[in-house]
């Protein structure tokens, strides 16, 4: 049992410190001793300046154990890792831990997690001083890059399943990817106290999809804490030990890279051979780049420094790095003038779904520019463009992993930064293969991907349209099926598997077009289910489409940024939609405005805004001036900020009433 | 309260150091509710701190019902020469929607007494766009007032206040008013109406034959000064007195206790002035002046604007041609104004002109610099 000095929580170190385990989280106990139980002397100590560094030596490869908890949004994941942060003494034991790993505003609200965090955990088990370090992993498919970087330095994965609700999608996908790393899972059921708990049936299903014995999975209530400590210790039972040697060089890899504006770059790493220690020439492989190790340490969650840390164990280290990009994540460090050959590394993440991203003022630019920076700095998954948008101005168009993760962003901007954005209707990038010798030769090669639609290339120089597709999983109450499946051939999907995981519960499998779940998918299917569906989906590649590109005209003038590429069988609905939406949005002006959605030449859909045949003030004498002036410079101050298409005035509300996510429906 | 009139009347009158008053105009609220008196005792201190010409328009507002004829024969003793009756419409129902408190009968006995005192100066209001009215309901009533009428109409439309019953029961759905296109139609179709009987639209909502128009209002839409004098009347002129050069807004304070007791210390009972640039001025002419059928004459204009033109200001501009090509607005060497069919649509026509007069002046401030 080891010391465990809270790091101190300055003003400005605070960054990365949460609230909610205020006061009591920070806590101290005496350095240990061979023999110290379990217990823990634990008491409050608000403020500490002072770092007593920990002696990792102890722990040698065969008593450290790593592993993740993998599980649907809600099933407890969060809450199982607060209650073996504190069986373990990581945090003290108080009401307040709740979902101390999600650090974030939005993790807490949306009770999901985006970042991965590590917690390192001391834990005694038949005599033997354990080692544990949980790497959180988000539980969302957006985030499912994450998830493999964090299993990237696991061995084995706790896989939680709620006894009331079953397996869900997410449950599916997670145990996919541990599965295909190989790694130990250990099968939990919690939530048993609920009183709608089943288990039974939910071990029956984890026997039929995981072809896990039901034997193996552990009954557990998180929240009361039951059977918890069973789970420790099937992870040291069951989960391997990492494979290394501290005698060989160092060899680390870099699974995650945090920023903090006082220290830099915070880099996680896992040891998969040797030690590194503070003064250390470290090299990254992937940037050839040196640094001097500054600082060392295990994350409790909090940086906890240690003298050193050795193969096997994972922990953070600090070098100086001033950008993240300088800590590749994925990438691999040695000692200088030893190099190794370098991990396997990460498949850089790919954006599926991408939105325009605007101030709603103008003036507002620069700030929140920083604040993308800053957030993406965190975030390397997103994708940032500069764009200008005639109607909207300059902003970006940015790309996510998925509409969560999109959503997350958002909320984060808005929470974080109190920025506040214009975010436009996500599109996904469609690719064409070209015919035309000229284009290819424009182009440099055959097949080029389209993200904007102004960009789009005609028909006439394509041999075909590719548009990227999902594999999505549901599963739901078979009460449901009949109206999910309507559901899901109104967004062209195709079905390919659909199984009874227990008596009433089916998973079904279909291939998606992106583009017709990126707007509104999940929010339906929670509707025709009555929540009770749950959704998942995988990257399943493109697939050839009937794409076209559909133009708004004003009077006969195209709206450059209101051109979209649909799919033919949807243009219509889609062009009908943003006409109403228009129609709603453009004020009466002193002529007739046809407001057109065409294919081409060809109009499939048309609203009409009527002329004005009366804009006059009534009644104008002295007293009524003062405020006929005000009202009129007003509207004339707006006029001037409208856009203008032919001789029609478009107010910036207009775009983006229709550009922007329609959260309503 | 009358001998605060008279001293405000004084104090603004010295300030503004004019020399002659055109016209008088007794509105707001129900002045017919004065006393004749009263309305002699303004006009006496008028006529002494100014010339007030023998033939200057004397305007009464008057309610048909606090309008007995005897009364009205007593403000035309004292000196008023002009009545507007705020008749508002000829169907008990409709006034009693309004909180009117006369009937239909009331007010064309009103009309009756009126039109023998003042003949040829007496004008008529009435309101269009009220919930349950038609297009042809309405041209009956109009029709029915237009046998019964002397030579001067105003035609408001319906404006909903805040805090009024009738705007409630309007929020809230109980009251159907009637759509866009229907009150449109409602003032076109009364606009021709009049126009067929020999009346000239001489404002948006002014109607006038025989020559009988407002002189009063008629100089409010060509940007005169005025002075307003009461609780809560609003004046436009330039405070002289002080060295001033540039023009003032200014309102009068609102409650009558209070403005008694403001005027009773310093002699007025001005709440706020606003410093009118000479920029504010000009859109306020802008504004107001195309009300007017005769619009904003090149003369009119140069009163104030000595260094830029109509054609300075509008005539190289691309939207004012727009308007000019889809006729709705007339720039020539009489002036600019409104086409029968632009008029309907002032409001949005103002709002380009506004920009440009804008842009136009800062072009030349500038050029100047």
């Amino acid at each position: 049992m080891l010391s465990r000095v809270t790091k101190a929580v300055g003003v400005g170190v605070g960054v990365r410190l949460r609230r909610a385990c205020n006061a009591a989280a920070l806590l101290c106990s005496q350095p240990c001793m061979e023999k110290c139980p379990a217990a823990h002397v634990v008491f409050s100590r608000p403020y500490s300046s002072q770092k007593e560094k920990l002696d990792m030596s102890i722990f040698p490869v065969e008593n450290i154990r790593n592993f993740s908890i993998i599980a649907h949004v809600d099933h407890g994941k969060s809450t199982l890792a607060d209650r073996l942060l504190e069986i373990t003494g990581t945090i003290a034991k108080t009401d307040q831990n709740k979902q101390v790993l999600d650090k974030l505003q939005v993790e807490r609200e949306r009770g999901i997690t985006v970042k991965a965090q590590t917690a390192s955990l001391f834990y005694s088990y038949e005599g033997m001083n354990y080692l544990l370090n949980l790497i959180d992993t988000p539980g969302h498919v957006d985030f499912s890059y994450e998830v493999s970087r964090s299993l990237s330095a696991c061995q084995g994965v706790i896989l939680v399943v709620d006894a009331n609700e079953g397996i869900q999608a997410q449950t599916m996908a997670n145990f996919y990817l541990a599965f295909e790393a190989q790694l130990a899972i250990i099968p939990v059921v919690n939530k048993i106290d609920l009183k709608n708990a089943d288990p039974e049936r939910v071990e029956k299903q984890i026997e039929k999809l995981f072809d896990i014995s039901k034997d193996e999975c552990i009954r557990i209530s998180a929240k009361l804490g039951t059977n918890v400590e069973k789970v420790l210790q099937e992870v040291i039972e069951k989960v391997p030990p990492p494979s290394v040697n501290i005698s060989d060089p160092l060899k680390a890899l870099v699974f995650d890279s945090t920023f903090d504006h006082y220290r830099g770059v915070i880099a996680n790493i896992a040891l998969f051979g040797g030690e590194v220690q503070k003064g250390h020439k470290i090299v990254f492989a992937y940037t050839r780049k040196t640094y001097e190790v500054n600082e060392v340490g295990i994350l409790t969650p909090n940086e906890q420094p240690t003298h050193k840390l050795y193969a096997g164990q994972v922990g953070y280290l600090i070098a100086g790095m001033k950008e993240v990009t300088e800590a590749q994540i994925g990438d691999t460090l040695y000692l200088h003038k030893q190099p190794v050959e370098p991990l396997p590394g990460f498949k850089s993440a790919k954006p599926m779904v991408f939105a325009g991203m605007y101030p709603v003022d103008q003036s507002e630019y620069n700030n929140l520019k920083s604040a993308i920076e800053k957030l993406t700095l965190n975030d390397s998954s997103v994708t940032i463009h500069r764009d200008n948008n005639l109607a909207l101005g300059a902003g970006w168009r940015l790309g996510f992993l998925g509409l969560l993760h999109l959503e997350v962003f958002n909320q984060r901007l808005e929470q974080e930064y109190n920025a506040s954005v214009i975010l436009t209707a996500p599109t996904v990038p469609y690719k064409a293969v070209l015919s035309s010798a000229k284009l290819i030769k424009e182009y440099g090669k055959e097949e080029i991907t389209v993200i904007n639609p102004a960009e789009f290339p005609d028909k006439s120089s394509v041999s075909e349209y590719l548009e990227p597709t999902i594999l999505g999983t549901i599963i739901t109450p078979d009460d449901f099926i009949g109206k999910i499946i309507t559901l899901c051939q109104t967004r062209r999907a195709v079905q390919k598997d659909m199984m009874y995981i227990d008596e009433h519960r089916v998973m079904l499998k279909y291939i998606f077009p992106l583009n017709e779940i990126v707007v509104d998918f999940y929010d339906a299917l929670k509707s025709v289910s009555s929540g009770y569906a749950s959704f998942d989906y995988e990257d399943a590649g493109y697939q050839a489409a009937d794409l076209v590109k559909m133009d708004i005209l004003l009077n006969g003038n195209s709206v450059e940024e209101l051109g979209t590429v649909v799919h033919k069988d949807k243009a219509y609905a889609v062009g009908k939609a943003m006409c109403e939406r228009l129609k709603d949005a453009i004020p009466r002006q002193l002529f007739e405005i046809a407001i057109q959605a065409a294919l081409g030449s060809k109009v499939i859909a048309r609203e009409t805004v009527k002329a004005y045949r009366k804009n006059v003030l009534a009644k104008c004498y002295g007293g009524d001036i003062t405020r006929k002036m005000k009202l009129l410079k007003r509207q004339a101050e707006g006029k001037k900020k409208m856009r203008k298409i032919g001789n029609v005035e478009v107010p910036k509300d207009a775009f983006i009433s229709v550009l922007k996510r329609q959260s309503e429906k | 309260m009358r001998s605060c009139l008279t001293r405000e009347a004084q104090t603004l009158i010295r300030l503004s150091q004019v020399q002659r008053i055109s016209s008088v105009f007794f509105g707001g609220g129900t002045p017919s509710l004065a006393s004749p008196l009263t309305i002699a005792a303004v006009l006496e201190t008028v006529s002494r701190c100014a010339h007030l010409a023998a033939d200057a328009e004397i305007t009464l507002e008057a309610n048909p019902t606090s309008a007995g004829a005897s009364r009205l024969a007593g403000f035309r003793a004292s000196g008023v020469n002009r009545l507007s009756i705020g008749i508002q419409s000829l169907d008990d129902v409709e006034l009693r929607l309004l909180g009117r408190n006369h009937t239909a009968d009331e007010a064309l006995g009103t009309l009756e007494e009126a039109k023998k005192l003042f003949p040829g100066h007496t004008s008529v209001d009435l309101i269009f766009g009220l919930p349950g009215q038609s297009v042809s309901s309405w041209a009956r009533g109009l029709e029915e007032l237009l046998q019964l009428c002397d030579d001067h109409v105003s035609l408001y439309q319906l404006t909903l206040e805040r805090g009024t019953s009738l705007f409630k029961q309007v929020q809230r759905g109980s009251l159907p008013v009637p759509k866009q296109e229907v009150v449109a139609e409602m003032y076109e179709s009364a606009r021709e109406m009049l126009r067929d009987v020999g009346f000239r639209q001489y404002e948006v909502s002014n109607f006038a034959r025989n020559g009988a128009l407002s002189t009063h209002n008629l100089s409010y839409w060509q940007g005169s000064q005025y002075i307003g004098i009461g609780p809560g009347a609003h004046g436009r002129f330039v405070p002289r007195a002080h060295g001033e050069s540039l023009r003032e807004a200014r309102i009068q304070t609102l409650e009558p206790d209070s403005w008694m007791k403001e005027v009773l210390a310093f002699g007025h009972g001005t709440r706020k002035r606003t410093v009118l640039s000479q920029l504010e001025v000009l859109e306020e002419v802008l504004v107001l002046g195309l009300r007017t059928d005769t619009g904003i004459t090149h003369q009119h204009w140069q009163q104030f604007a000595t260094s830029l033109s109509l054609w300075d200001m509008f005539g190289s501009s691309e939207e004012v041609k727009e308007l000019e090509d889809q006729g709705l607005l007339l720039l020539d060497d009489r002036g600019l104004r409104c086409s029968w069919k632009g008029l309907v649509v002032l409001d949005s026509l103002l709002l380009t002109l506004l920009n440009q007069l804008q842009q136009s002046w800062a072009d030349r401030t500038a050029h100047r610099n």
